[in-house]
């Protein structure tokens, strides 16, 4: 069995642990630092960056959960969880857990009355991805070993570094598994790879 | 690709994202500010808190939209704000103000003592009040997208908040378990649209997420809630009407991500100050009962 985690501090658990079943998968929310230590993937779930931050602090996950990027493990980060990735973010002077190579731009669509849905070509997943966004963020720019998966009008909003997936949507609003899947396959094959 | 605002997944899973949190009543920026701080998921922009609503008497309206932009500005966390029951210019005016999410609430003095608001006509997301599954349905039914318990607002008393959310819970667990001609007789009685209990039937749960709110005045009380199964707490006048609500927002936004965690509870809620005043809910005069606006 593979163990993947879901970071519980706040916002759509749930959703994500119902994306992320599989036969050769256990899932575990995670609420305590131990728990890190079982897992070989872990998911950053949308909700409030500033309050899962905030709750990263208290709690002491901030080290932890950098130490678990530095190691390789594979990361997916929707929308808030993105931006916990990202290494800049616009406007704000100091990112959070900075794994990966990008800028991300919060609220960039607007503001709750210009969420939206559409669906999305993904790179490696699926041409009619339902996407799901919300107050959501845009990744302005990535760096040259980040591949970029998916566009919305020109925007990023989904990509990959080696073991890290970020998108700016929410593929657990939606009954499409397929993202989570991509998830659990990177987890399956990080496995496989003898360790770097 | 074709673009959709306004979907119901669009306004659902905007509470949906909330959950787990603390959403917080402020009555200016600096408030707002001290409530993102201390972990709010999303504040609620009001003129006066509940229990000032209530200590001040007269009609309580929705909030000048000057403070509502003052909040706006001051966060990056969403921002709500109250609208009187069926009052379509006042959600209307929110809405084109650019808040995210617009309570439809008994704390303030209903404009329509027969109608609710329409909620599936507008793009903004709503959070309405319930007592029972009855009017939890209808308003899902007039399309809010997210729901909270009553409870008895600005009394600092959880009394009716745990009522309501028990009741809920179990009627929704009665419903799960029924047949189809058993759901008709159950609609009927509740008053509610029989094509949401279907839905809460097929899903096993309620459609929209439903929180907890009305009388949460210590960390404690945040976390029995959550313990009740509510997915996250509103708390009105319990923070900025105690002694230290940085420290007050805090604790309760603890107690809330770890309900279950009694030894870190007993913890917070060490030295907070004298919690709000709170009221007996058999000394409150019927016209003061605000769970008794709406139906």
């Amino acid at each position: 069995m593979i163990n993947i985690g879901v970071l519980a501090l706040q916002g759509a658990v749930r959703e994500h642990v119902r994306g992320l079943e599989a036969p050769d998968v256990e899932i575990t929310v995670v609420k305590k630092v131990e728990q890190l230590e079982q897992l070989d993937g872990l998911v950053f779930p949308g909700g409030e960056s500033t309050t899962m931050r905030r709750l990263i602090n208290r709690y002491g996950f901030y080290e932890p959960l950098q130490a678990f990027a530095a190691a390789g493990k594979p990361i997916f980060g929707t929308c808030a969880g993105a931006i916990l990735m990202a290494q800049e973010i616009a406007g704000q002077a100091e990112p959070h857990l900075s794994v990966m190579d990008m800028t991300v731009e919060r609220n960039a669509f607007g503001r709750q009355r210009e969420s939206f849905e559409a669906l999305l070509s993904m790179k490696h997943v699926a041409e009619d991805v339902e996407a799901v966004f919300i107050r959501a963020p845009i990744i302005r720019s990535v760096g040259p070993d980040v591949d970029v998966l998916a566009e919305y009008d020109g925007d990023i909003v989904a990509a990959q570094q080696g073991s890290f997936l970020a998108c700016s949507f929410h593929p657990e609003l939606t009954d499409d598994a397929r993202m989570h899947q991509y998830f659990v396959q990177m987890v399956r094959e990080s496995l496989a790879e003898p360790a770097v | 690709m074709e673009k959709r605002t306004g979907t119901d997944r669009v306004k659902r899973g905007m509470a949906e994202m909330q959950k787990g949190g603390v959403i917080m009543d402020v009555i200016n920026a600096e408030q707002a500010k001290i409530a993102e701080e201390a972990g709010a998921v999303a504040v609620m922009a009001l003129e006066r808190v509940p229990s000032d609503i209530r200590a001040a008497g007269g009609v309580a309206r929705m909030a000048d939209p000057t403070i509502v932009e003052e909040v706006r500005d001051a966060v990056s966390i969403p921002v709500m704000a109250k609208a009187r029951i069926g009052h379509i210019v006042e959600a209307r005016l929110l809405e084109s103000l650019g808040v995210d999410y617009i309570d439809e609430s008994e704390v303030l003095t209903p404009a329509d003592e027969v109608f609710h608001l329409h909620k599936s006509d507008y793009t903004v997301p709503f959070v309405c009040g319930a007592k029972d599954l009855g009017e939890a349905t209808r308003r899902i039914g007039e399309g809010a997208s997210m729901l909270r318990t009553k409870g008895e607002p600005g009394t600092g008393n959880i009394v009716e908040a745990v009522r309501h959310q028990r009741l809920i819970q179990g009627q929704v667990r009665k419903v799960l378990g029924m047949s189809d001609d058993e759901l008709m007789t159950e609609a009927k009685n509740l008053g509610a649209p029989y094509h949401v209990l279907q839905d809460i039937r097929e899903n096993g749960r309620l459609p929209v997420v439903n929180f907890a709110a009305g009388g949460i005045a210590t960390p404690a009380d945040a976390a029995l809630m959550m313990h009740l199964g509510s997915d996250g707490v509103f708390v009105g006048s319990g923070i900025f009407k105690s002694d230290n609500p940085q420290k007050f927002g805090r604790a309760i936004v603890e107690a809330t991500t770890h309900y279950d965690d009694f030894k870190l509870i007993a913890e917070l809620s060490k030295d907070l100050g004298t919690a709000m005043k709170g009221i007996e809910i058999s000394t409150l005069e019927p016209a003061d009962r605000m769970q008794d606006r709406g139906w």
